[in-house]
């Protein structure tokens, strides 16, 4: 790979902006108004003028079109309109690479990558109403129940804790990590509801191996960041948090219909982490925290195995409340609640978070603050992930 | 299972594609039959179906009907209906079949029986045809029983 193919160290995060995170259907503003509130927040933050955007980069097909932000803004001119394809959070982290990489490659010079979502004005993902006939993918659940999120990822988790002896009690390590970050982030929608273990094995299933705490809200809101090349990151408000690398894709035929992924107990990042690490240039050991998407826990647990923080046959010894706190345990997870309890942004809070933990400014954070990880979400195609990092680590001078 | 249905009536029904692509797949469940794809060319099985086969890459594989039977892969309890069709259903099992004598395809089903039963993967079961020829459009499931 020659050096210039690389988003190591050329684009840095400059400014985060998110909307308040309300409960779905509780938002009092619009969604593409929240979307406006979260770009002008993030350029706020950086202390860049708004009109110096000039690219948008989403994902999960965002309704607030790139075209309509910048008449909005009143955008002197539009020059990158990216959105990743896929529907879910898969491309939580595919959508700061690609406006990053508009900006690596000179197609832009100030990109805000951003999700917007307002399920109470726009439906809901858990609950269908549909009627009438269906075909293609979910032709081949749906008549059988198999309808919701959960339940079209339950399968995938039952198998993979079959084949690797994964008990619940890794699962709810997850959830508890989340929940426990959120009691000191004041903007998570679960502040001031701690859960623990009791609760979470007295709480209902939603779908067999996932309890009520191992879903993800469903929540209104909106979160932005701001991107720039690397050279002009230094002069703006805040420390700069620089790509050290990011990938997005699929294994073989992971979206293979029906269920039928040759690699089905799988989140689908055995060839995405490797990518990631190979144009970072750093390993597992060197990650301070990680954000990792739950859609639902099970999923987050086959990431950070697909991640090599440990073999599968290790998940339920180092899947435990301790080893994934802030500040000092083994792997700091989800340091601001996540999509369980901080806000179910399709990740994107993630993202946000991991500028914070760069920047030293989480309200969880890690005593490493180096390398941060993001993973978008586990289980479905294309999946992506995304590491950012201070200067030293992104081989700049700061 | 001529008569009755797994799970209540009202969920929306499958079809083929527009360009006909599961065609035979649903007009073989409506005859009794389980159809799937298996390229003349290289022997490849492949399911769901699509125009190509994905080993040696020539057109239309061909639909070959294979015995309804399997073992458990991995399966589900649902107890939160997401479909308000389901609201009064009460739990029920989900499973995925693998079909060794098909190169491992796999199939969503239901799993017929005690919707609290222990289920158990890696265990045989065959299929059961459910028919609805009274619907508009006439349908067809597989679903699964313990053998």
């Amino acid at each position: 790979m020659s050096s210039d193919r690389t988003l190591r160290g050329r684009v840095a995060i400059v400014g985060v902006g998110e909307s308040t995170y309300y409960k779905h259907g509780q938002s009092p503003d619009a969604e593409f108004k929240m979307a406006l509130q979260a770009i002008l927040n993030a350029c706020g933050d950086a202390g860049i003028d708004p009109r110096r955007i000039d690219g948008f980069s989403s994902y999960g097909d965002d309704r607030s079109e790139a075209t309509r932000l910048a008449s909005a803004l009143g955008l002197p001119r539009l020059r990158t309109a990216v959105m990743q394809w896929g529907g879910g959070g898969g491309g939580s982290c595919a959508a700061v690479a690609n406006g990053a990489a508009a900006i690596a490659s000179g197609q832009a010079d100030c990109v805000v990558a951003f999700r917007s979502l307002a399920q109470g004005q726009h439906g809901r993902f858990g609950q269908s109403s549909a009627s009438g006939t269906l075909s293609g993918e979910r032709s081949y659940l749906v008549p059988y129940g198999v309808i919701s999120p959960p339940q079209r990822f339950a399968m995938r988790v039952r198998r993979y804790m079959h084949e690797h002896g994964v008990r619940q009690e890794a699962l709810r390590a997850i959830a508890l990590a989340s929940y426990h970050h959120a009691q000191a982030n004041p903007r998570a929608v679960m502040h001031g509801k701690p859960l623990d273990a009791a609760k979470y094995d007295a709480s209902r299933w939603i779908v067999e191996p996932f309890h009520l705490f191992d879903c993800c809200m469903e929540n209104d809101g909106a979160a932005a960041v701001v991107m720039v090349p690397a050279e002009q990151a230094p002069d703006l408000a805040q420390k700069p948090a620089y790509l050290l690398g990011a990938a997005s894709g699929s294994g073989h035929r992971f979206a293979t219909l029906g269920h039928n992924s040759p690699d089905y107990a799988s989140a689908n990042f055995k060839t995405v982490a490797q990518d990631l690490y190979r144009m970072a240039g750093i390993t597992p050991a060197d990650v301070g925290s990680v954000q990792s998407y739950e859609n639902f826990t099970g999923g987050v647990v086959m990431a950070l195995a697909e991640h090599a923080f440990f073999r599968p046959e290790e998940a339920n010894e180092f899947l435990t409340l301790e080893n994934l706190q802030a500040p000092s345990g083994r792997l700091p997870l989800n340091t601001s609640g996540g999509n369980l309890a901080e806000c179910y942004m399709h990740g994107f809070e993630q993202v946000i978070e991991a500028v914070r933990q760069v920047r030293g400014t989480s309200t969880s954070q890690a005593m490493r603050n180096d390398v941060a990880l993001v993973i978008g979400g586990p289980m479905v195609a294309p999946a992506s992930n995304l590491l950012l990092g201070s200067a030293a680590a992104a081989g700049r001078h700061a | 299972m001529t008569h009755g249905r797994y799970l209540r009536e009202g969920l929306p029904v499958p079809v083929a594609e527009p360009d006909g692509l599961s065609e035979p797949f649903w007009s073989g469940l409506r005859e009794g039959v389980l159809r799937v794809q298996r390229c003349t060319h290289c022997g490849q099985w492949q399911f769901g179906p699509e125009w190509i086969c994905h080993v040696c890459l020539r057109f239309d594989p061909a639909w070959t009907e294979v015995a309804p039977k399997g073992r458990i892969y991995s399966w589900e309890r649902v107890w939160h209906p997401a479909h308000h069709a389901l609201n009064e259903q009460g739990p029920y099992v989900a499973v995925l079949v693998e079909l060794p004598h098909a190169g491992n395809v796999r199939m969503v089903g239901n799993l017929l029986g005690d919707p609290l039963q222990e289920v158990v993967i890696g265990a045989e079961v065959q299929g059961v045809f459910e028919h609805h020829p009274e619907h508009t459009p006439a349908y067809s499931l597989l679903q699964w029983r313990l053998r």
